[in-house]
């Protein structure tokens, strides 16, 4: 496959090139979280870089994504359809090991698991996600999402479950309620894919039923076009109150299923799915690598924290500036991390980021609209843009075939990527 | 000789030699995530892998001037720059269709 470590580590002597191995063994890239960031860093580290020693630590034995899980709830994808296993990065030569990451000791580049067992690591990429912030809406919190669920970290799926049974229990003629949070969140154009996603379950099986969409803000990801989709799929089921129109919901009384906004209204719902403000998952938090606004700044060349040298932030959890907290960034800055990573323990200056976002969302089953977004650090490598001039929503108007190609399109990117992480 | 230099020249580059063949450059990591890995293709997405390279060059360029009508291509093609798109048309047709 690759050079022994003998000829490598004599002919790197040699000619005085910097490898990859250090003098006891092979350099260790270490990965905490194996979701889309972890996931997607582990599996390329792998296959790029194959004298590189990885290990993964993940306390799931099965990821259920958060993509597609949209369609889980609506009733046109099974869970199975969005659970995957560990076993083919095992069998990529990654080391899983299943536990959660308890601390992490940047100075002595060590991080501490659950069972006991410490890992040393040359550098360290983390990738755990999101925290949701119980208790930020009055009255929510991990109890009361038993009743009002949020779906909004799966989890072992059992919280899509839930949602998913509360609407096929729901009475024809009864109200879906949904709790939108301001930004930044996971997953911006996410919220209003469940939305069309329960209104296509409805409209199939109780048409008389209505969704009441209480939202913190006043615009959203693809308003346009999915406004559009609404009109044109589900005429006159879904209300959707900005915040400046009291949308903003600020409690809730998990017994009665009310959702009360800011000014005091009070929603009385058959179903609540509540979306709960968010911050970077716990670990990276108690590591002290995020900052007031509770996500982690980083790099924005190497995703390596402005905390912590040696700690790729990358996924959900970081500063992304304007890019979404999206599955495909998870895995296009994972790559980078890495590559970056790689070239620090080389010596070497970090390659050039670009960083490469698609975000498809299902109106309907065979509706598909997207938003395109490539990005790059500044001249100054201080800050990321946007790239002038690229990017962009699908274009709006009756445009029946370009709909139904990005639908196909959308299940195209779901099985690609998810092979990229875990074939 | 040759297989000398080849060793040589990946180990200068900092790369593991097994990887130099296939490395793809870290532009085209960006169109696997729909292309599939490898180039490979998936369901409605057209393959890269084996594809010409003037081929791609051209497809691109026609969907970065809007020559050419696009479901997201031309919204993708025009984050990136010829010499990007060069290069990942290059590692493209490399691979085995
Ligand atoms: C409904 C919905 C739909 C979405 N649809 C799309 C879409 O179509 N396209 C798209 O690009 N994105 C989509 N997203 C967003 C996408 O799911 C996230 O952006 C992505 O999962 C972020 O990746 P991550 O690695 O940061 O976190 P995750 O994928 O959540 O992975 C984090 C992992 O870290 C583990 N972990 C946490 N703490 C620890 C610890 N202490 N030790 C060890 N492991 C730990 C967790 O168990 C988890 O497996 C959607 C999200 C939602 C909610």
């Amino acid at each position: 496959m690759t050079l022994s470590r003998g000829a490598l580590l004599g002919a790197a002597a040699l000619l005085a090139t910097p490898s990859l191995s250090r003098a006891q063994g092979q350099a260790r890239l270490l990965v905490v979280g194996g979701g889309f960031g972890g996931a997607s860093a582990a599996a390329f580290a792998r296959r790029r870089y194959p004298d590189l020693a990885v290990t993964l630590v993940e306390p799931k034995t099965r990821f259920v994504t958060c993509p597609y899980g949209n369609l889980v709830i609506g009733g046109v994808r099974q869970m199975g359809d969005i659970t995957h296993g560990y076993d083919g990065l095992r069998a990529r030569g990654v080391r899983v090991v299943h536990d959660w990451a308890t601390g992490i000791d940047a100075a002595a580049k060590r991080v501490r698991l659950g069972g006991g067992e410490t890992l040393a690591y040359d550098r360290l990429i983390l990738s755990p996600g999101i925290a949701l912030r119980w208790g930020a809406i009055e009255g929510y919190d991990e109890a009361a999402s038993e009743r009002l669920p949020h779906a909004w970290v799966p989890g072992d799926g059992a919280q899509t479950l839930l949602l998913r049974r509360q609407l096929e229990e729901m009475p024809d003629g009864g109200v879906v309620g949904l709790a939108i949070p301001g930004n930044p969140f996971r997953c911006p154009p996410g919220p209003y894919e469940r939305i069309s996603m329960i209104a296509a379950y409805l409209k199939r099986h109780k048409p008389r039923s209505k969704i009441l969409a209480l939202d913190a803000k006043d615009a959203f990801s693809k308003q346009g076009l999915f406004q559009d989709g609404w009109n044109a799929l589900y005429p006159g089921m879904i209300e959707w109150v900005p915040a400046n129109r009291d949308g903003r919901v600020t409690r809730v009384d998990a017994a009665e299923r009310v959702l009360e906004t800011e000014f005091g209204t009070r929603h009385k719902v058959d179903v609540a799915n509540v979306i709960p403000p968010q911050s970077a998952a716990r670990i990276a938090i108690e590591a002290g690598l995020t900052d007031q606004s509770g996500w982690a700044p980083v790099n924005p060349v190497t995703l390596e924290s402005r905390v912590a040298p040696g700690i790729h932030v990358v996924g959900d959890a970081n500063i992304p500036g304007p890019m979404p907290k999206s599955g495909y960034i998870a895995n296009s800055t994972a790559k980078q991390a890495v590559a970056s990573a790689v070239a620090s323990l080389r010596g070497e200056a970090p390659p050039q980021a670009l960083y490469y976002n698609t975000c498809y969302s299902h109106v309907g089953e065979d509706y598909g609209i997207s938003i395109v977004g490539i990005f790059r650090p500044n001249a100054e490598g201080t800050a990321i843009v946007e790239v002038p001039n690229s990017g962009g929503v699908s274009p709006r108007g009756d445009l029946p075939e370009q709909r139904r190609l990005e639908a196909t399109y959308a299940d195209s990117w779901y099985e690609s990527i998810t092979k990229d992480m875990f074939a | 000789m040759i297989r000398i230099t080849l060793v040589a020249a990946a180990l200068a580059a900092g790369l593991p030699l097994a990887g130099a063949r296939a490395q793809a450059p870290l532009v085209a990591e960006g169109c696997i995530g729909c292309h599939g890995p490898n180039g490979a293709g998936a369901g409605g997405v057209p393959a890269l892998a084996g594809r010409d390279r003037a081929e791609l060059v051209a497809l691109m360029a026609a969907f970065r001037a809007n020559e050419r009508p696009a479901t997201i291509m031309g919204r993708v093609a025009r984050g990136y720059t010829e010499a990007e798109i060069a290069a990942a048309a290059d590692h493209f047709a490399r691979l085995p269709r």
